[in-house]
């Protein structure tokens, strides 16, 4: 075990911490501002997605593409908000599972429809093609180099709009009391709708970004989702920090676990009974990691003061 | 014509339409036609109500109905076919962890069980059925066979594969007639899609060959994923990653790639001629290998009227083993546990024009069975 495969091991997981993050900002940023837990946030992945294959087959550029999925996934969540989702601030929980699950059904077999029952071919752009050389002398993808980019530029993005902008003054006012901004005249619809369509583009960007790397097809979003939960649940809930350091923590924490535990059992048993033993135990790391930190920290690493 | 086809086509999942006809043979078909699998089962489905219609038999009335991929909406399917639309004979299940929630309860019922593709090993030993017949294959087949054809050129493969049961079937079907060493053995995640910890390992083994089996979703991720990572290695695998419905979606990531199947669109007889023509001009598609048996499930059933009564269950049992119909595979026989002896080919994807597509290669076994017969009492 050299000391490349494990730098490129670790940048593995930095990238999948980092994809996490820009599907779980979106989802901790919807429920923590307006209460609503979003089941359909894995559907604004998959239209990312789509949207991006989608142009990136008729006119050939992926860019275009990327500027798709961004412009499909926030018309798509804004149409959301106003035709549904605005409907079930006021209800429990309960109702907001219920009725964003139907829309995952919607959206899944709206999506069907359009496109068929194949998946469709998305490609890495040429620009980013190849690998670039690591220390020790590994190798790594330049793609996945520039997803980590990306997911950097996004994290200091998200907190200086948060932090610096009037925008982001409103978003954390609306997460701490928003009958009291309502009061003060802030438009809390208009408020709401651009907060929703902010997370539904994180999510379509991180569709376009992934589908070049793994299938487009329907149902991608569920698994995403899955992952995207269990990160906000271990960074907090409605905190962007907590999304940020949850993410790279279930990235690393899953690609470590499936590239070294195999290995370590290997010392005790013989290999192809540790080959299975770990495969297993690595799919449950990131549960036992969620249920460790909810034992230490009941509402998770960054949890808002709400 | 056509209008009067379609209307007949929309009518066939309705069991009212039905009763103009002078009872007909009901076929219950259960497959997947919505979620993530759903490109298989509209293969499968597409195939079927296409060879039917091409048979000109009106007699048969078939009973479309979405599984979903989920045992448990599967089970309750197959319970009301068999219960209410009180069907003559049932196919379509794509998946094994469905076939094992509906076959044992279906056959039981004594209703016929075809299954035009799923073949998990317990049902081919153990718990065969005179009412099970498979006209696919076994599960570990395709994976016996890559192992068999990597024998003339590798010594030291790399092999991975979901860890569930499917999963563990195919790496011990691999192993079966995989002679070298193996640089490295790994079970993934059902339903993984990110396989850069696994590539970066395949990368530091050693190895000279790769081997995986990852259906649907999985395999075109990793193969994607695999072109991008510069390893290089020669890439080996089942068909299923490789068929006519993923290969588009890969790219030209799998160009090279070799891969075996029982069955290849350039088979070189007469019905797949006409199959793969038919397909072709009615859905504006090439077949995958799931069309192609679910094409032969169909003939198999139209050979098998032909002969008997339906409702004459023991001559309509022995009508189907005889498989007197002209398979798109070739030659086609049951075994004794109603499994296929089939040849089971090489395929290297290669590009006609635009489109990708199989080639195929070379022969890796001829007449070849299942290694669970042995254990099936029948």
């Amino acid at each position: 075990m050299s000391i490349a495969l494990i730098i490129e091991q670790l940048l593995n997981g930095l990238q999948l911490g980092v994809m996490l993050f820009l599907i779980a900002a979106g989802l901790t940023l919807i429920f923590g501002v307006m209460g609503l837990i979003n089941l359909a946030h894995g559907s604004l992945y998959m239209i990312g997605a789509f949207a991006c294959a989608a142009v990136a087959a008729a006119t050939g550029s992926f860019w275009l593409g990327l500027a798709a999925s961004l412009a499909a996934a926030a018309a798509a969540g804004a149409l959301m908000e106003m035709a549904i989702i605005r409907r079930l601030y006021e209800r429990d929980h309960l109702d907001q599972v219920l009725a964003t699950f139907a829309l995952i059904l919607i959206l899944s077999e709206g999506t069907r429809w359009m496109f068929g029952s194949f998946p469709l071919y998305l490609d890495i752009p040429p620009l980013l093609q190849g690998a670039v050389p690591l220390p020790g002398g590994g190798q790594y993808q330049l793609y996945r180099l520039a997803i980590i980019g990306v997911g950097i530029v996004v994290a200091v993005g998200l907190y200086l709009l948060i932090s610096r902008t009037r925008l982001g003054m409103r978003i954390r006012a609306g997460e701490s009391d928003r009958e009291m901004i309502a009061a003060l005249g802030v438009d809390i619809r208009t408020l709401y709708t651009v907060v929703f369509a902010l997370g539904a583009a994180l999510a379509g960007l991180a569709g376009a970004l992934v589908g070049a790397l793994q299938s487009v097809q329907v149902g991608m979003g569920e698994p995403a989702l899955i992952l995207a939960f269990v990160v906000i649940v271990i960074g907090g809930i409605g905190s962007i920090k907590g999304a940020l350091v949850g993410a790279i923590l279930v990235g690393v924490v899953d690609t470590m676990g499936r590239f070294l535990l195999p290995k370590l059992l290997a010392l005790t048993m013989p290999a192809s009974q540790a080959n299975l033993v770990g495969a297993a135990l690595a799919s449950m790391l990131i549960y036992i990691l969620m249920a460790l930190i909810l034992a230490l920290r009941p509402r998770g690493l960054f949890a808002g003061q709400a | 014509m056509k209008r009067i086809l379609t209307a007949s086509l929309l009518a066939l999942s309705m069991t009212a339409a039905g009763a103009a006809l002078a009872d007909p043979v009901k076929i219950g078909v259960i497959t997947t036609l919505s979620g993530g699998g759903a490109g298989l089962g509209v293969d499968t489905r597409d195939a079927l109500v296409l060879a039917f219609r091409k048979s000109g038999n009106t007699d048969v009335e078939l009973v479309i109905e979405d599984d979903a991929q989920k045992p448990e909406l599967a089970v309750q399917i197959a319970e009301k076919m068999i219960q209410s639309d009180k069907v003559d004979l049932m196919t379509g299940i794509i998946w094994s962890n469905l076939a094992m929630a509906v076959v044992p309860n279906t056959v039981a019922q004594d209703v016929i069980y075809l299954s035009p593709n799923a073949g998990p090993s317990a049902l081919a030993g153990a718990n065969c059925n005179k009412n099970y017949f498979n006209v696919a294959y076994q599960n570990d087949n395709f994976h016996e066979a890559m192992g068999q054809y990597a024998n003339q050129d590798y010594k030291k493969t790399f092999i991975l594969a979901p860890n569930y049961p499917a999963g563990k079937d195919s790496l011990t079907g691999f192993k079966r007639y995989y002679k070298g060493e193996l640089a490295g053995e790994l079970y993934t995640q059902v339903g993984q899609t990110d396989y850069a910890a696994e590539i970066a390992q395949i990368r530091a083994a050693g190895a000279d060959s790769v081997f995986f089996f990852l259906p649907g979703g999985m395999g075109i991720a990793f193969m994607k994923q695999y072109a991008q990572s510069g390893v290089g290695l020669p890439v080996l695998g089942p068909g299923f990653s490789f068929s006519q419905d993923v290969l588009p979606a890969v790219g030209d990531a799998a160009l090279g790639v070799k891969n075996s199947a029982s069955w290849s669109k350039d088979l070189d007889n007469e019905a797949n001629k006409e199959f793969v023509e038919a397909f072709q001009a009615e859905y504006g598609r090439l077949p995958s290998i799931y069309a192609a048996q679910s094409w032969d499930t169909a003939n198999l059933i139209l050979s098998a009227l032909a002969k008997a009564d339906v409702k004459d269950k023991d001559a309509f049992r022995a009508a189907l083993k005889a498989a007197d119909f002209k398979s798109v595979r070739g030659e086609f026989t049951f075994n004794t546990n109603q499994h296929p002896i089939q040849n089971i080919y090489v395929r290297e994807v290669v590009k006609e024009g635009d489109v990708l597509t199989n080639k195929i290669i070379a022969t890796a076994f001829e007449k070849h069975g299942d290694a669970y017969v042995e254990q099936c009492k029948m």
